[in-house]
């Protein structure tokens, strides 16, 4: 018997945080002007430091404003869609339950896109403005995910393969309308189709968009969080958690709401990258067991070190060009995903 | 808590006597309706039911399917809103307490359900401390000593740290009644617990909650099909049929050849025996 400490918890998450760390500062090298590592560790160090003005002026341009934000934002979508997809998976007791799967990354796209078409012609002002995409984002996926969770019900409960192909229907069906928009609306500000449908970490954005993300993050994950416990129960049934003294439907309330949150804030800003909500996860239970506790922090840094190398790959593998994130993350998430549904008891 | 206490007995001091005068459990006039659609006449009712139980009692609900014994069992755990009535436990209406109170106070033993993930049978037994102490946190010394000694009293230590899905039928059930004993209620409600047991695993299980009623002076409310079981575990017997409460009382006064064989539909005889405990036997028609 060695239940989980304070301790044991803060050494696996250290170790992934070194992790992390290795794996951004590989990806910072890796580019189109080679670095060396030498180089890179200094200009990390006066980062870190507030020293930036100190870098060197050739790469320390590149590294602080081209590849660095774009790391970030990596560590913020990976890291927001593998606990949205952590807490959908103990909701819905599925272990395939992923936002991309299951069209929640969808929904929150076609919610950004509308957002992005209306835009323009209404006159806000500038802070709402900047909000209007990230709410919108939230709204759709909070409610494809009222919708899937309705369409998965079968007599009262949670069919597991319903759930699964309704999902998989709304993100066709939500991915055909923003085909038809994207297609019909011509307006200058909404990115492109791929970008919308495979994800992509190419855009750069102001510096405050980083610090929201990275703000609705942790308050959406300390949410979740807070209900570590009470979704360990919900693993073993909504009726048991009951009995053992879960407040079920408030859980299942605010962790839907946190888990729609984090879906929308990553789809705002990347698109629709997928699979990430089910790789990490998985991963993650295979290494760390399944007390979400422990789970829920390593899902968010692991999803960060799975998005950074994902897109360090997509920026490499056929360069000079580039591959939508969401391309990478899906070949390596899809077979998973069929491996995992094979292997399931009926 | 305090460590020098004996570690999973609930919070009343113990007494001499096995049976108290004291009412723990009151139901009163219970009532309840199902209905798929508000507007349609509902599909299942139970009418107004009541009875009492003391500590260190047990009562068993017996009736053929769909007669309402589940029904009146959730209500008791206070997941179920009675339409009319209440359901009183130590004097507090349990269907208002919130989830955490109940489960402080009530623990449930239901069917097995297929778990997610594999989990060790000491985190499964932990489970049961979720109600004590704040929702997020890490468990405290004691709660590891109260899941030892609740996997002790059902006799079930060695298998502290074997996989839940790697262990028998019988051993499962006394495991999950372990996690139940962890939670130390007041009262303690089982749902068909020798369900797909083999005959000793369902003595065994019986004997168990039969000492832990007597020892920590649980309330225990059973749903059963075991008529004979029954019989012999059981201080009193509620019969139910087709939504209705039709007895309450000892075995002896509810175990009458008509009553049952009316209830049960099926030829039977009864054989009382010298302390109260009758036997039934079913015949066929042969």
């Amino acid at each position: 018997m060695q239940p989980l400490t304070f301790r044991k918890l803060l050494f696996h998450c250290l170790l992934l945080l070194i992790i992390l760390f290795l794996v951004v500062v590989v990806a910072l090298k890796f580019g189109a002007v080679p670095v060396s590592l030498y180089a890179l560790g200094r200009d990390l160090l006066r980062v870190v430091l507030g020293q930036s003005s100190q870098m060197s002026s050739d790469y320390g341009l590149i590294i602080q404003n081209i590849r660095l934000p774009r790391i970030i934002l990596g560590i913020l979508v990976g890291a927001s869609l593998s606990v949205a997809g952590t807490s959908f998976q103990a909701l819905l007791r599925n272990p395939l339950a992923d936002p991309y799967v299951l069209g929640v990354s969808s929904g929150a796209a076609l919610g950004a896109i509308f957002a992005l078409i209306a835009e323009p012609h209404l006159t806000l002002p500038p802070v709402f403005a900047a909000l209007l995409t990230p709410l919108c984002a939230f709204l759709g996926a909070a409610a494809t995910i009222t919708a899937v969770y309705f369409l998965g019900r079968r007599e009262g409960q949670i069919d597991s393969t319903t759930l699964l192909l309704g999902g998989v229907i709304t993100a066709s069906f939500l991915s055909a309308i923003i085909t038809f928009l994207m297609s019909t609306v011509n307006s200058g500000n909404t990115r492109g189709m791929v970008f919308w449908l495979m994800g992509n970490l190419s855009t750069s954005f102001q510096k405050s968009t980083y610090w929201f993300l990275a703000a609705g993050f942790v308050a959406a994950t300390g949410v979740i969080y807070a209900s570590a416990n009470d979704l360990n129960l919900l693993l073993s049934g909504e009726k048991e958690a009951m009995h053992l003294g879960v407040d079920v439907r408030r859980v299942r309330f605010v962790v839907y709401i946190a888990a729609s949150l984090l879906t929308g804030l990553a789809v705002s800003v990347s698109g629709a990258v997928g699979y990430v909500g089910l790789i990490v996860p998985h991963v993650m239970r295979l290494i760390y067991g399944s007390d979400h506790r422990t789970l829920i922090p390593a899902a968010a840094l692991g999803g960060a070190i799975a998005v950074v190398i994902a897109d360090t790959l997509a920026r490499i593998v056929v360069a000079p060009s580039e591959l939508a994130v969401g391309a990478v993350t899906a070949v390596a998430g899809a077979p998973l995903f069929i491996y995992l549904l094979r292997r399931r008891p009926a | 808590m305090s460590p020098g206490r004996s570690t999973a007995s609930p919070r009343t001091p113990p007494e001499s006597a096995r049976l108290s005068t004291e009412i723990r459990l009151a139901v009163e006039q219970v009532s309840y309706a199902y209905s798929a659609n508000p507007t349609q006449a509902p599909l299942f009712t139970l009418e107004a039911t009541s009875f009492q139980a003391r500590p260190g009692e047990i009562v068993a609900i017996l009736g053929p399917n769909a007669s309402g014994k589940s029904t009146l069992l959730q209500l008791i755990a206070g997941v179920l809103q009675p339409l009319s009535g209440r359901i009183l436990l130590n004097g507090f209406v349990i269907h208002s307490l919130s989830p955490r109170n109940r489960a402080q106070r009530i623990a449930m033993v239901q069917q097995e359900s297929r778990l997610l993930f594999p989990a060790r049978v000491w985190e499964f037994v932990l489970q049961g401390r979720h109600a004590h102490g704040r929702s997020l946190r890490f468990e405290s010394s004691d709660d590891i000593l109260i899941t030892q000694n609740a996997l002790a009293q059902v006799g079930a230590a060695a298998l502290s740290d074997r996989l839940m899905d790697q262990i028998s039928g019988g051993e499962k059930q006394r495991v999950i009644l372990a996690r139940a004993i962890a939670q130390q209620p007041l009262l303690l409600l089982l749902d068909e617990p020798t369900l797909h047991l083999d005959i000793a695993a369902q003595v065994g299980l019986l004997d168990a909650l039969r000492r832990l009623s007597a020892q920590n002076r649980y309330t225990v409310v059973v749903v059963t099909h075991e008529l004979n079981l029954a019989a012999e575990y059981a201080d009193q017997i509620l019969l139910m049929q087709s939504g209705r409460c039709l007895r309450v009382g000892p075995p002896a006064l509810i175990y009458q050849r008509e009553l049952l064989e009316q209830v049960f539909q099926v030829p039977l005889k009864v054989e009382m025996r010298g302390h109260g405990r009758p036997r039934v036997t079913i015949l066929s028609d042969s």
